[in-house]
């Protein structure tokens, strides 16, 4: 009988923190600037410059840490990692080895076989490195020191996942606590949350884990999925060949949809680890502690409930609109314009999901405003545009963010609501369609439909569905 | 001197820091790592039984900053320490992974 292996994974996730600076200079984190133009002596190393903590970045890992019910290093302080690399300009990373901020924590996820507790090891500070562009004309590197000193966290998971499924929900697990704590904005298409996966197979019922490689460069949810049954089926392949599996960084590319291994540096392993002397030691009292879960925004699973008590929202529906800190923004804010829960949450649910669909989006990508679709709306209740013409003005609602109100106007989209213009319509279509009007007087009721299609065609879209009913039943 | 440094130890560290050394140096490197050693193995003479171990040598703790930016562009100034300049980047030799 073929053996029987079992995947044995865990998780390195990197998450870029929302501070508006960086982690030990003043210099903006702002996205997309010019290369270099958010730089200083600190943020690119210069010799006699000196680091200073930023403390929203320690309030940051601290409120991570208590969401994911790690205890708290109360006493902690940063090392220096040293390598040599054209990213790293002091030629060592400033982050924590000995006494990390976050010990001992874990989170819960869903699986078919149940609630699951996924063990987190620790998390901890340090700084992100600049950014390499690799020059196509010149034999050169570029590199733009503007990531150099953003603040990062390092969530470091026990390997207690067995499959890609438990992988994603993890993932998904911690970016909606960390969206939610407004600590990060987790993108991984954007790099704001990045995950290394280490994996290793061994046979069903071996106590002993077997040797793992890490694999880097994933960039989406399907990625890692890809990555993982990539890399689970490279190593059983060796093991089934009698060879053996070698522990080393592999980068994943998911086009070819294979793992390389990376060039090892030949000094890679030994980092040389030792206090940073140029930053002091980091005291957590008890009282930060409390002061920081006291503030603690809701959280998902907290509202979640709260849209199924306060507006009546249904189970499903109110996991799809709380799935995303995005998504659940535009559902409050707009329904804090309209005070239409019911009707903020179909179109959510509809309109946006076939158009996220549609387009390959995810909410965190929705660019539209509260303000515009409480416009919408309006426009629909008021009876002002009739639905379908609704659908139309929300696609660009939803492509362009564009002004309802505006450009109903512009476009001459309004409901007619002139009766009499309605009637002299109606009365045309009735004399034009004998055949449908003598098919409803014999009791074919489906015939009347035809009817109001043929005044909607006649009216450009833009007649009021319930008036064009009631003047046709009236007429015939 | 009691700590004996070998030549793979100081290739190594050598290799670790990117540093060249010639064969004088190397044994000049040896003979200073062996008495730094050797000083080390004084200082655990000490009994330090009850002693918190220290991890700054300052009594200071909790130094931060504000999350204000306080840094504009200052582009030209910093890019006079790099070693070439290309579109407002670091040039570098070629570096890929
Ligand atoms: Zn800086």
């Amino acid at each position: 009988m073929a053996k029987q292996y079992e995947t044995v994974i865990g998780l390195e996730v990197h998450v870029e923190l929302a501070t508006k600076t960086k982690i030990f200079c003043g210099c903006s984190t702002e996205f997309g600037g010019a290369p270099n133009t958010h730089t200083c002596p600190v943020c690119t190393g210069m010799p006699g410059s000196l680091p200073v903590l930023n403390k929203q970045v320690v309030e940051y890992a601290i409120a991570v840490g208590l969401a994911t019910n790690c205890s708290i290093t109360q006493y902690c302080k940063f090392d220096r990692k040293n390598y040599f690399y054209p990213d790293n300009p002091q030629n060592y990373q400033i982050s924590q080895l000995y006494l990390p901020i976050c010990r001992n924590g874990g989170v819960e996820i869903d699986t078919p076989a149940g609630k699951k507790i996924i063990g987190i090891h620790e998390i901890h500070m340090e700084e992100d490195a600049g950014k390499l562009i690799h020059d196509e004309w010149e034999d050169c590197s570029l590199v733009d020191f503007n990531r150099s000193g953003v603040p990062l966290i390092e969530i470091v998971s026990e390997p207690d996942m067995r499959s890609a499924e438990e992988v994603i929900a993890y993932l998904d697990k911690l970016r909606l606590i960390i969206q939610y704590l407004g600590a990060s904005d987790c993108k991984l298409n954007e790099g704001s949350m990045r995950a290394d996966v280490n994996l290793s197979v061994r046979e069903v019922g071996a106590k002993e884990f077997g040797t793992r490689t890490e694999m880097k460069n994933l960039n989406s949810f399907k990625a890692i999925a890809r990555a993982i049954e990539g890399e689970r089926a490279r190593q059983i392949e060796l093991l089934e060949e009698g060879k053996s599996v070698t522990q080393e960084t592999r980068r994943w590319d998911d086009n070819k949809e294979y793992s390389y291994a990376m060039r090892s540096k030949e000094d890679a392993q030994d980092y040389r680890y030792f206090p940073d002397p140029d930053l002091v030691p980091i005291m957590i009292s008890d009282e930060w502690i409390a002061r920081i879960k006291a503030a603690q925004p809701e959280l998902r699973t907290e509202k979640l409930e709260r849209y199924k008590k306060e507006f009546d929202i249904p189970d499903y529906d109110a996991e799809i609109l709380t799935s995303s800190k995005h998504m659940a923004d535009i559902f409050e804010a707009t329904t804090e314009l309209c005070k239409k829960p019911k009707k903020v949450s179909n179109w959510l649910m509809v309109e946006t999901l076939r158009l996220m669909k549609e387009n390959d989006m995810e909410a965190d990508d929705l660019k539209f405003s509260p303000e515009n679709l409480a416009k919408l709306i309006e426009l629909v209740d008021a009876g002002t545009i009739n639905s379908s013409v609704a659908k139309e003005v929300f696609e660009e609602v939803f492509k362009n963010n564009i002004d309802p109100d505006k450009y109903v106007e512009e476009k001459g989209l309004k409901a007619v609501n002139d009766e009499g213009a309605l009637r002299a319509t109606i009365e045309k279509v009735i004399a034009d369609n004998p055949q449908s009007v003598e098919d409803y007087h014999n009791g074919k009721e489906k015939a009347i439909g035809f009817l109001v299609g043929q005044t909607m065609k006649a009216m450009q879209g833009k007649a009021n569905p319930g008036m064009v009913n009631k003047i046709l039943k009236e007429l015939l | 001197m009691a700590n004996i440094i070998s030549d793979e130890t100081i290739e190594y560290v050598g290799i670790l820091a990117k540093l060249e050394l010639s064969e004088e140096e190397k044994e000049q490197a040896k003979s200073d790592m062996g008495k730094m050693l050797d000083y080390i193995d004084k200082l655990n003479e000490l009994d330090t039984t009850n002693v918190e171990p220290m991890s700054h040598v300052f009594q200071v703790n909790n130094v931060f900053r504000q999350d204000v930016v306080a840094n504009g562009d200052d582009r030209d100034n910093i890019l006079k320490n790099a070693p070439g300049i290309k579109e407002g980047a670091f040039k570098v030799p070629k570096t890929v992974e």
